[in-house]
């Protein structure tokens, strides 16, 4: 994709909108993925209080998932999991 | 004290698809202090990792107003920002109530940033400032600085044949915060993160300056695992190495206390930039470390005692 | 006490007798007398067609233009000779004379950073300062003018250390020439009044958004009382108008992120954007110079001819040495000598067709820097306007006089030598040396 010139960006480094590194797919660093045994998760959240990417998919104070599109892998959540519900398996690639 | 459920209603502030490390322990800073209020904040951030990280142009992780100046003026830039927003209020340009809140690391904090952050501590502002403390200048490549603590070895302080790494000690930065008698400092963890938002809570809903000094552990830098950030993190403070104290109106009190302190070996030996203090030769040096650490807690013992009444 | 202010030579109105009443205006403590139309002295009770004249120093006539702005934010440091424009300013605010919320930084770098801050919040902006200071701001300088905020920032020109001296000199603001600032010189106080409220329109006119500077001699000009003509506050006010900023970082519906790190792909996008608001600024100035002459009946210019047109040797020059070379100028032209005078008041964005063209016609022309730039090339100004000439087709032979530095006095008889080289030049049609230094001691 041709980038714009400088006719066509804002002046001043100014970024005008907000959360725009969501089109940045970090998702690709990943050499391990977190993989979830719902069975056992209680839903206490601390996959998502620690995560340095925000990854942990929450809903209705639920956790739901796992971003793929961001996780770099790291592997806090596992870490942190007190039921080790989580487990970190080699990412394969497509 | 904070409700998990509850917080994970507050929007994230902070996106994903920031460039900061794999397991990195500013992001997770961040995140959790900006759980410390639900009213429109207005964030600026030192030069450093979490800077360069989060707005790579043209993208930017910040779903809130975000600004970085320099590396060693984000408090004075909050100042100028916290002072329009005051100004134009003033004249009814602006209605909304908006907290105000700069991250710089350590090195922006403690060292090249201090006279700044002086200045606006001294002047007033109503902001909250958050240290995200990993002990050196990670940005360009893991060098000392003045939170980097005896016996790291860092890529300017090098632990060689003649050398356990850096000599001195780290600095008190939240005593010398504290010193400046503002309403509200802290030191939090992000292991403990009732704790950690607790204090932010308190930060954000104080009038006035207020800072906390949040220990990140940066794997890079420290050569650990990095899904072990947490593990690290709540053993600094299980060996008393990172004390979670708060200083407020005047009082200090410590806001967790372990059961029973562990040997700070226990923290030190999980990573690869104090391996060299177990070789023979640098034993003398753990012992000095220990020492130091109990010397350190006694004063915040005593400390609290003496501000208590 | 200095017994003569050589920028203050050429003051029509200061030239008047006036009936002096001592009086206090705005926090002033000082001289106050009415000048008629004419620049007549008349009784004050004689409301119609008086101008409003009142002693004061550059710096307070900075600060009066600051107090008529009554911009939202100052955030500023004080340095000596800049110091009085920092202390009226915080008087206005401490007597309410001012809307104006003022930050008292802990050192210049951080009055450049809180007024990046308060800038991008929306909110008007201005500091202010002198050598040391600007220098150690030196790395906000260029941070302010690459976000493209509208600051504006009287800077009272000062000798940089070492050895330390306060005096006047340009190496101060000569060395900021590169930040990306609108730079103006004034030639004395009154056109520091003026100039201050130039830049504000000027600085917030949307196709330059840049900030300025408004150079000023120390204590030659910050400290010399000069009768200044003030315009009613409603005017200034009506001239200047609201600033607006489209995207505020205070906006928190509408959120922004400046200052994110911008690296080969979109850098040299910025930069160029940069350039041409610098390009927008040479053409756009003269606009907003033409509406400021048409509000307040002045004839502010790019540029200003002296007795140029006719004349066959000519000296280049900023600031108060344009009022003793002015006076110069008058008395060789009595003695029958074809001499002008060319005093740029815009250095940034560079009034180079307008230099070059009023230039033209002369034979031999020198240009007068008050600060080294050590290239062996010559002062700032000299080597700017050499390489503009080079492109003329009709150029004078030009040499270059350093001088001044450190607040060295500038004499009527060292412009007339300067002349009188010219002269020599003309006749011999070279030029014999081409960096001189003018007043130093051998």
């Amino acid at each position: 994709m041709a980038k714009k010139g400088w006719k066509d960006i804002p002046i001043g480094g100014l970024i005008e909108e907000a959360g725009t590194a969501k089109e940045y797919k970090t998702g690709s660093w990943r050499t391990f993925r977190p993989v979830i045994d719902k069975a056992k998760c209680i839903n206490c959240l601390q996959c998502w209080m620690h995560c340095p990417d925000s990854c942990i998919k929450v809903k209705d104070s639920k956790m739901e998932g796992f971003d793929y599109d961001y996780c770099k892998g790291c592997g806090i959540c596992a870490s942190v999991c007190p039921v080790k519900c989580i487990k970190m398996k080699p990412d394969v690639k497509q | 004290m904070a409700n998990i459920k509850e917080l994970s209603k507050i929007p994230e502030r902070l996106t994903s698809g920031h460039r900061l490390c794999s397991g990195c322990g500013a992001s997770i800073a961040v995140r959790q202090v900006l759980m410390g209020t639900t009213s429109p904040v207005v964030t600026a951030a030192a030069t450093g990792c979490l800077e360069v990280a989060t707005t790579i142009y043209p993208y930017t992780a910040w779903a809130v107003p975000f600004i970085h100046n320099a590396f060693e003026n984000v408090a004075a830039t909050i100042s100028g920002a916290e002072t329009a927003y005051r100004a134009l209020k003033k004249k009814g340009k602006i209605t909304k109530d908006i907290k105000f809140v700069a991250f710089g690391g350590d090195g922006g904090t403690y060292d090249i940033g201090l006279q700044s952050l002086s200045g606006a501590l001294e002047r007033g502002h109503n902001f909250v400032y958050v240290c995200y403390d990993n002990e050196a200048y990670m940005n360009t490549g893991i060098q000392r600085s003045g939170a980097t603590p005896t016996g790291a070895s860092t890529t300017t302080a090098p632990a060689g044949k003649v050398s356990y790494g850096k000599p001195q000690i780290r600095k008190d930065l939240t005593a010398i915060v504290a010193a400046h008698h503002i309403p509200y400092a802290a030191q939090g963890c992000i292991s403990h993160w009732n704790d950690l938002v607790t204090k932010s809570q308190k930060a954000f809903a104080i009038e006035g300056p207020a800072f906390l000094n949040v220990f990140s552990p940066c794997h890079r830098g420290w050569r650990y695992p990095q899904s072990d950030t947490i593990k690290i993190a709540k053993l600094a403070v299980e060996t008393g190495f990172w004390p979670l104290i708060e200083f407020e109106n005047g009082k200090w009190s410590f806001t967790y206390r372990p059961k029973e302190r562990k040997p700070v070996v226990e923290f030190l030996k999980t990573q690869g930039r104090f391996k060299h203090l177990f070789k023979e030769e640098n034993k003398p040096v753990l012992g000095r470390i220990q020492k130091d650490i109990d010397t350190h807690w006694n004063y915040l013992e005593k400390l609290t005692q003496a501000t208590s009444a | 006490m200095r017994e003569r202010m050589p920028g203050k030579m050429h003051q029509d109105e200061t030239r008047c007798k006036a009936v002096i009443l001592t009086t206090h205006f705005n926090g002033w403590h000082g001289i106050y007398f009415k000048l008629n139309s004419n620049n007549m002295p008349t009784k004050t009770k004689q409301k119609e067609k008086t101008k409003n004249i009142v002693a004061l120093t550059g710096d307070q006539a900075a600060s009066e233009a600051m107090r008529q702005i009554d911009p939202d934010v100052v955030a500023a440091y004080p340095i000596t000779p800049q110091t009085e424009i920092v202390m009226n300013f915080s008087q206005f605010v401490d007597d309410g004379k001012v809307s104006t919320e003022m930050i008292h930084v802990e050192s210049e770098h951080s009055a450049m950073s809180a007024c990046v801050g308060s800038a991008v919040s929306g909110a008007r902006t201005m500091t202010a300062t002198s050598a040391n200071g600007l220098a150690l701001m030196w790395e906000i300088v260029y941070i302010a003018a690459s976000t493209r905020l509208p600051i504006v920032m009287p800077v009272v020109n000062r000798a940089l250390s070492a050895p330390i001296n306060i005096h006047c000199d340009h190496s101060d603001s000569m060395g900021a020439r590169d930040s990306g600032w609108i730079q103006i010189y004034c030639e004395n106080a009154q056109e520091v009044y003026e100039n201050v409220i130039v830049a504000v329109k000027v600085a917030e006119h949307k196709k330059i958004l840049l900030p300025v500077m408004v150079c000023q001699d120390g204590f030659i000009t910050s400290h010399g009382v000069e009768g200044i003509e003030i315009f009613p506050d409603d005017k200034v006010k009506k001239f200047i108008g609201e600033y607006k900023l489209e995207h505020t970082l205070i906006d928190v519906d509408n959120p922004v992120t400046y200052g994110p790190l911008d690296l080969q792909d979109f850098y040299f996008e910025h930069k160029r954007q940069q350039s041409e608001a610098m390009k927008n600024a040479i053409t756009t100035i003269p606009e907003v110079l033409a509406e400021f002459n048409r509000t307040f009946g002045k004839s502010h210019d790019l540029i200003e001819e002296y007795r140029l047109n006719d004349a066959q040797i000519g000296i280049v020059a900023l600031s108060s040495t344009v009022g003793t070379t002015k006076t110069v100028v008058d008395e060789l032209r009595k003695e029958g000598l074809k001499v002008g005078l060319l005093k740029p008041r815009f250095f940034r964005p560079f009034p180079k067709e307008r230099i070059t063209k009023a230039l033209a016609g002369l034979k031999a022309v020198a240009v007068l820097d008050r600060s080294e730039s050590f290239s062996n090339e010559g002062g700032p100004l000299f080597t700017e306007i050499k390489a503009a000439l080079y492109e003329s087709a009709k150029r004078p032979l030009v040499t270059n006089y350093i001088y001044g530095l450190g607040g060295r006095d500038i004499f009527p008889e060292d412009i007339k030598k300067v002349y009188k080289d010219l002269e020599d030049i003309k006749k011999n049609g070279k030029v014999g040396s081409l960096v001189n230094y003018l007043g130093v001691r051998d």
